[in-house]
């Protein structure tokens, strides 16, 4: 596989359940090392799409490859070894209750390889400290944990095993400004450091601003654009106007501009 | 996929880490298409310049780790302690490797060369990251261990009564203000817990208490019979069920079924904040929730209570009439002769009060339960435990106290 092939394509796919349909015909690159946002008014199935392509969904028709490998033809010992480069951080984070933070991390290692439990401690607390916990939070229990500290334990077991691909659900949403910032910045190290493409569904504008190097817009159960925000931003339809031209999306906007002159004056 | 192997991994099994071992299954990870279709290339570590270098090639990458691990720690007793790494283009790292490279060099990524970018930066983070100071980790001593359990143990049961008395407290104040106040009164949730509790148990309720009854009658029926008193086993029938089984019975099934039906429900409300919610609507979740419950055990209990009675009595009349020849006139007649209707009125004096303890103690689980879906159901768990030992205790209780008044 070239650097050039996109690391997920999407070609036609359909998603329905029953009669309605949630995705038709929807097309979607994802280029290696890029951070992708996708974005999409609510129930546009951007969580169904973000499904499908790991795998835990079912679609009608079309076809979706990863590592250029088409998912739907591979044998079930392969998928899940495709599976296992892909990292998903859920929307609530998922993280299994009856499990400390460090457990929660270390359960895909005990499950897939045999290493001493010295060999666990130490990767586990390397992914804790990567995600930017602080190291005493390891003994805790979910529910234990603040919103932010969820995300990021998550996170952690997301990493565990070196994934190539890293699928976030709305990573932002339910922390503070502060905290959502500090998490958009350790996307982007995370990305710089360990090489990850990130698949990025987000409500966050300012997310979409500050670390997105794409977005894709999901509307009328297709990809309507998937571009530079530039691009996107420019781009005529009604919905992908009242996004960016509303005043949130403005706000997001000169904030950035305000970011780029403040840091251009410093330079 | 998730699933299965989680649920396996809640309750591992004594060395779970080499049950999990599938050799010729481990995943390729990383970035490289081409390990994906053969074998990836093991990674080698090779000194160079008199101890003060040491090449690195290859996939150090998690699948082979303990194996890398194990190389890591040759090398460094070979190596000169500012030994320098030279890591080559082409060798695949992941984070796991890197964090065994940079035990060679004592985590200073500084000393670790290449030309890869990736790589450098890769080494880097992880270097920040096992900077951080790890935390004291807290020791269990043996002996002093096992007492603290125990102090814990005994200082949890103490304040759990405590907790249980002021409950009830609460509820009796909560029915003292509510009683004299008609509009309070939540009747259309007690009549749905009624139903839920009363009428929707009877089956359940009537068809143990009948094997039961028939069981007590069998065994009446073999011992008696060696002493030429098989007539007998109509008042140990009688006898038992009116007394004891029959709300005994009626009461453990009750506090298995409702009592921990009640505990689920206020405890899912509970982890939701639902609980929270109620209060700030200006109710007291007392009056809302546990109220109507605790009226609806006290009007269903009794009544399942005569229920139990009667179906045991009629299976130990079925045995009677099938295995000793006592006809089913006969059987009632003697049960009306013999039985007096004190001992019915001992049996049901203490539905009442097993109904209240019931309810209390599932709905006190209940407001227990925290935030997470595992701590409903231990709550779950805890309220049948101790609302059974809790009948079954004020039963016994209750046994002495009726032969002492000469009831």
């Amino acid at each position: 596989m070239s650097d050039a092939e996109p690391i997920i394509r999407i070609r036609g796919l359909r998603n329905q359940f029953g009669e309605q349909v949630v995705h038709e015909s929807l097309d979607l690159d994802v280029r290696r090392g890029e951070i992708l946002g996708v974005v999409g008014g609510s129930g546009s199935g951007k969580s169904v799409l973000l499904r499908a392509i790991i795998g835990l969904g079912h679609p009608a028709a079309g076809s979706i490859h990863l590592f250029g490998e088409d998912m739907a033809s591979l044998p079930e010992a392969r998928r899940e070894r495709m599976q296992q480069r892909c990292g998903v951080l859920f929307q609530n984070g998922a993280l299994f209750s009856s499990l400390t933070v460090a457990e929660n991390v270390a359960v895909a290692l005990h499950e897939h390889y045999a290493l001493d439990a010295a060999m666990v401690h130490r990767l586990v607390q390397l992914k804790i400290a990567l995600a930017g916990l602080p190291l005493d939070a390891s003994s805790k229990f979910p529910s234990q944990l603040s919103g932010g500290m969820v995300k990021r334990a998550a996170l952690a077991r997301a990493l565990i095993l070196d994934p190539d691909i890293l699928f976030l659900d709305e990573p932002t949403a339910g922390l503070d400004p502060i905290g959502a910032a500090a998490f958009d910045q350790l996307i982007l190290t995370l990305r710089d450091s360990l090489g990850l493409t990130v698949f990025l569904i987000t409500h966050d504008l300012d997310t979409l601003y500050t670390i997105c190097d794409r977005v894709a817009v999901l509307a009328q159960k297709k990809i309507l654009v998937a571009d530079s925000l530039e691009v996107v931003e420019k781009f005529d339809e009604p919905w992908v106007r009242d996004y960016f031209q509303g005043p949130r999306g403005r706000a997001a906007q000169q904030a950035r501009t305000r970011q780029t002159s403040l840091s251009s004056a410093g330079h | 996929m998730a699933f299965a192997r989680t649920h396996r991994y809640v309750q591992p099994p004594p060395s779970h880490a080499a049950l999990s071992l599938r050799s010729g299954n481990t995943p390729a990870l990383g970035g490289n298409a081409a390990t994906l279709s053969g074998m990836s290339e093991r990674g080698s570590a090779q000194l160079v310049d008199d101890g003060s270098r040491i090449t690195i090639r290859g996939d150090w990458t998690l699948e082979h780790i303990s194996e890398l691990a194990a190389l890591c720690a040759q090398m460094r007793k070979a190596a000169r302690s500012d030994v320098a790494l030279d890591i080559e283009v082409e060798s695949r790292i992941d984070t796991a490797g890197a964090s065994v490279l940079l035990d060679l060099v004592a985590g200073d990524s500084q000393r670790v060369l290449t030309a890869n970018d990736a790589t450098r930066q890769l080494i880097a983070a992880v270097a920040r990251a096992e900077g951080v100071p790890p935390p004291k980790r807290k020791r269990d001593a043996g002996f002093l261990g096992i007492v603290a359990n125990v102090g814990n143990a005994l200082e949890a049961m103490w304040r759990n009564t405590l907790g249980l008395v002021g409950f009830i407290g609460l509820i009796l104040s909560s029915f003292a203000r509510s009683a004299l106040r008609p509009s309070q009164w939540r009747t259309t949730s007690t009549v749905a817990h009624i139903e839920q509790t009363g009428l929707n148990a009877t089956p359940i309720v009537a068809l143990l208490c009948f094997l039961v009854g028939a069981v007590v009658a069998f065994l009446g029926a073999v011992v008696l019979r060696d002493f030429g008193a098989s007539i007998f086993t109509v008042e140990l029938v009688g006898y038992s069920f009116l007394r004891e089984f029959g709300v005994l019975l009626t009461a453990i099934m009750v506090a298995g079924r409702s009592g921990s039906a009640f505990t689920a429900q206020i405890g899912s409300m509970k982890a939701r904040e639902e609980i929270d919610a109620i209060r700030t609507l200006g109710l007291q979740p007392v009056d809302v929730l546990v109220m109507p419950r605790v009226i609806a055990l006290l009007v269903s209990l009794p009544i399942l209570t005569l229920v139990g009675m009667l179906a045991g009595i009629i299976g130990g009349a079925v045995v009677c009439v099938a295995t000793l020849d006592i006809s089913p006139l006969m059987f009632f007649t003697r049960l009306q002769e013999t039985t007096s209707i004190r001992h019915f009125w001992v049996g049901m004096s203490k539905a009442p009060l097993f109904a209240f303890l019931i309810a209390a103690i599932g709905c006190m689980e209940g407001f227990k339960v925290s935030g997470s879906a595992e701590s409903v159901g231990t709550h779950t768990t805890s309220s049948v435990v101790q609302s059974i030992f809790v009948v079954i205790l004020v039963d016994a209780l209750a046994a002495v106290f009726f032969l002492e008044i000469d009831l």
